[in-house]
């Protein structure tokens, strides 16, 4: 009798063990397959939480985020691409120019009485176009991108300043429109804004992730040789990453003149450095190969509360600078021991 | 006698007034192992890139199954099924086993959305094929955890992946210990047993003795000895050939199994 019931209670310790190891085991493969962006997501909770201790009150309110969750999408809609460009080898400095390039176009249509919508498509045409010609330059001259495309983020906003003589547009009539309603308004005090930038994460997480166009990103990054040899027309491959770049740059410009309402010709310029510290923040790596759409998205969140966050904590505007690069040491150091780096 | 799958004639290759190749002759049957053995410089690269199709033979013909290509090039050699498994690079490390085998050639839907399980599970079919399997990795595992053996099991699954006959494998264990080696043999084993040729490249005498059915030693761009494996009696055989070939003035040291020298 007790004998069965010992053994009954074995068996049944057994399975108990065993569906416990294989939780471990799968939260295990989990951890393992994310560690960047985990890691980033540590970094940005341990930051947050120093905030809420140094400040409580202000950290508790809801204010301090919304301000944040209003312009954190223009951030998700250039970090994200960048990840795309950074995983397949090369660097774009350019999609601050194309940002108020396209958000121009998108501007002067609205300012011409055409409808928004109308004039978020010309935006997002201009994007494109501008990412393929600033791709197809870098590609097919085969010039290094870091220089290339430093040269056209000064040559595209040259044109901007030397047709608009320095001045911005008003873009008043948005204020009333349903587009401004979809696209940037308020529902229950969050910012429509940030389900968009939210989708865009999303969706460019699939891409990355789950589809081709993600997978023969990470091979040209990872051996361009091979990659050729199996037959990934890798040229094309790059240029796309590149009109990705133009892609979201041109939504990042268009939310971000909907948010203001106005388009200033230095749109884009404050993106540059604060986009780019993000994806490497984020846990993409500078060699290529690998990267993290999530961990970039987490890393613009951690870059655009930290502004806020020095603030609200009681300390001067002078400290900003200060805990963005400790911020950024820090974060680097954490991904090098948390990462292994294969050859 | 079995099913001829690629036959060299008389291929020769010059670099202006350098002969890589003179007149070489080679031929590899179905579900046979050929041993291509030669010092650096022999002309083993240029041969095999010009079964690769990346280099054009200065004459020759080559014949597929019995009939003569005319325009040979690298679509062609892919067509007539050859896959050149390169020493190194041919793999992204940093990706997983499932990437690398489906490089190039992902499974994917109409809107390009890969079909990641139906991956997974040809690439366990594909690796179970050639005999390579582990309790430790799977083939969402990082090709970069994997030893030397175990990547050339890797790059040889793409190459039956990509519908190959002709398996060309450039100096496989040259960097590897001996139990990677051994690895390296199993899967050459097995993707004989499933009906594939190889043709097994190195300079190491031991190895390829070991593998291959058949070897061809190749010097200077002439291929100066084709033996069965039933007509050499040891490796030492084999390398007390090759020395005679090097270094003709030195005494002989007489060949221990008849051979038909080829040069």
């Amino acid at each position: 009798m007790t004998e069965v019931a010992g053994a009954k209670e074995g068996e049944r310790g057994a399975a108990h063990a065993h569906a416990q190891r294989t939780a471990e085991g799968s939260f295990r493969r989990f951890a393992d397959a994310n560690r960047a962006p985990l890691g980033t997501l540590a970094v940005f909770v341990v930051m947050m939480a120093v905030f809420l201790a140094a400040n409580p009150r202000v950290f508790s309110e809801w204010n301090i985020y919304r301000s944040v969750l209003t312009t954190l999408p223009v951030a998700l809609f250039l970090v994200v691409p960048l990840v795309f460009v950074v995983t397949a080898g090369e660097i774009d400095l350019s999609f601050p120019s194309m940002m108020g390039f396209s958000a121009w176009m998108f501007a002067l249509v609205v300012q011409a009485g055409f409808s928004p919508y109308l004039g978020v498509l010309a935006g997002v045409a201009t994007g494109l176009v501008l990412g393929l010609m600033v791709g197809s330059i870098v590609v097919y001259f085969s010039l290094s991108s870091l220089v290339a495309t430093l040269g056209m983020n000064f040559m595209l906003r040259g044109v901007i300043q030397i047709v608009t003589e320095g001045k911005s547009i008003a873009l008043t009539p948005l204020a009333h429109s349903s587009a401004k309603m979809i696209f940037s308004s308020d529902v229950l005090g969050v910012p429509t804004q940030i389900g968009w930038g939210v989708a865009f994460v999303v969706f460019s997480g699939f891409l990355y992730n789950s589809h081709r166009f993600g997978a023969q990103v990470k091979i040209v990054g990872d051996n361009p040789d091979s990659a050729r040899q199996m037959g990934i027309d890798v040229n094309l491959v790059r240029v796309k990453t590149f009109a990705f770049v133009g892609f979201g740059a041109a939504l990042a410009g268009v939310f971000s003149t909907m948010i203001n309402f106005t388009w200033w010709p230095t749109a884009g310029d404050g993106y540059l450095l604060p986009a780019l510290a993000s994806v490497f923040v984020g846990g993409t790596p500078t060699w290529g190969g690998v990267g993290t759409v999530v961990g970039g998205a987490i890393g613009a969140f951690i870059v655009s509360f930290i502004q806020t966050g020095v603030v609200g904590a009681g300390l001067s505007g002078f400290y900003v600078q200060f805990f963005n690069g400790l911020i950024i040491i820090l974060s680097l150091i954490g991904h090098r021991w948390n990462q292994a780096r294969y050859r | 006698m079995s099913e001829r799958l690629i036959e060299l004639r008389n291929i020769t290759k010059s670099f202006g007034r350098v002969y890589a190749l003179g007149g070489v002759h080679l031929s590899i049957d179905k579900g046979e192992v050929v041993g291509l053995i030669g010092d650096n410089g022999a002309g083993k690269s240029t041969l095999i890139k010009i079964l690769a199709g990346v280099v054009k033979p200065t004459s020759g013909e080559i014949l597929v199954r019995g009939k003569p290509v005319s325009g040979w090039n690298a679509a062609r050699s892919r067509e007539a099924g050859i896959e050149t498994v390169f020493q190194d690079r041919a793999l992204a490390v940093q990706q997983s086993i499932v990437r690398n085998i489906f490089m190039g050639r992902e499974l994917a839907g109409r809107f390009g959305w890969l079909k990641l399980a139906r991956e997974v599970r040809e690439a366990e079919r594909l690796m179970r094929e050639i005999g390579f399997t582990s309790r430790v990795f799977t083939p969402r595992s990082i090709v970069g955890q994997l030893s030397g053996g175990e990547r050339q099991g890797v790059a040889i699954a793409r190459a039956i992946y990509n519908e190959a006959d002709l398996i060309i494998l450039d100096e496989p264990t040259t960097a590897l210990s001996l139990t990677e080696t051994a690895k390296v043999f199993h899967f050459v084993r097995q993707v004989r047993g499933s009906g594939r040729s190889i043709l097994f490249i190195g300079h190491n005498i031991h190895h390829v003795y070991d593998i291959a059915d058949r070897f061809v030693v190749l010097d200077r761009g002439q291929v100066v000895l084709e033996t069965s494996r039933a007509e050499v009696r040891s490796a030492d055989a084999l390398i007390a050939f090759m020395q005679e070939v090097a270094h003709p003035e030195r005494p002989r040291a007489s060949p221990a199994a008849p051979m038909r020298a080829a040069g």
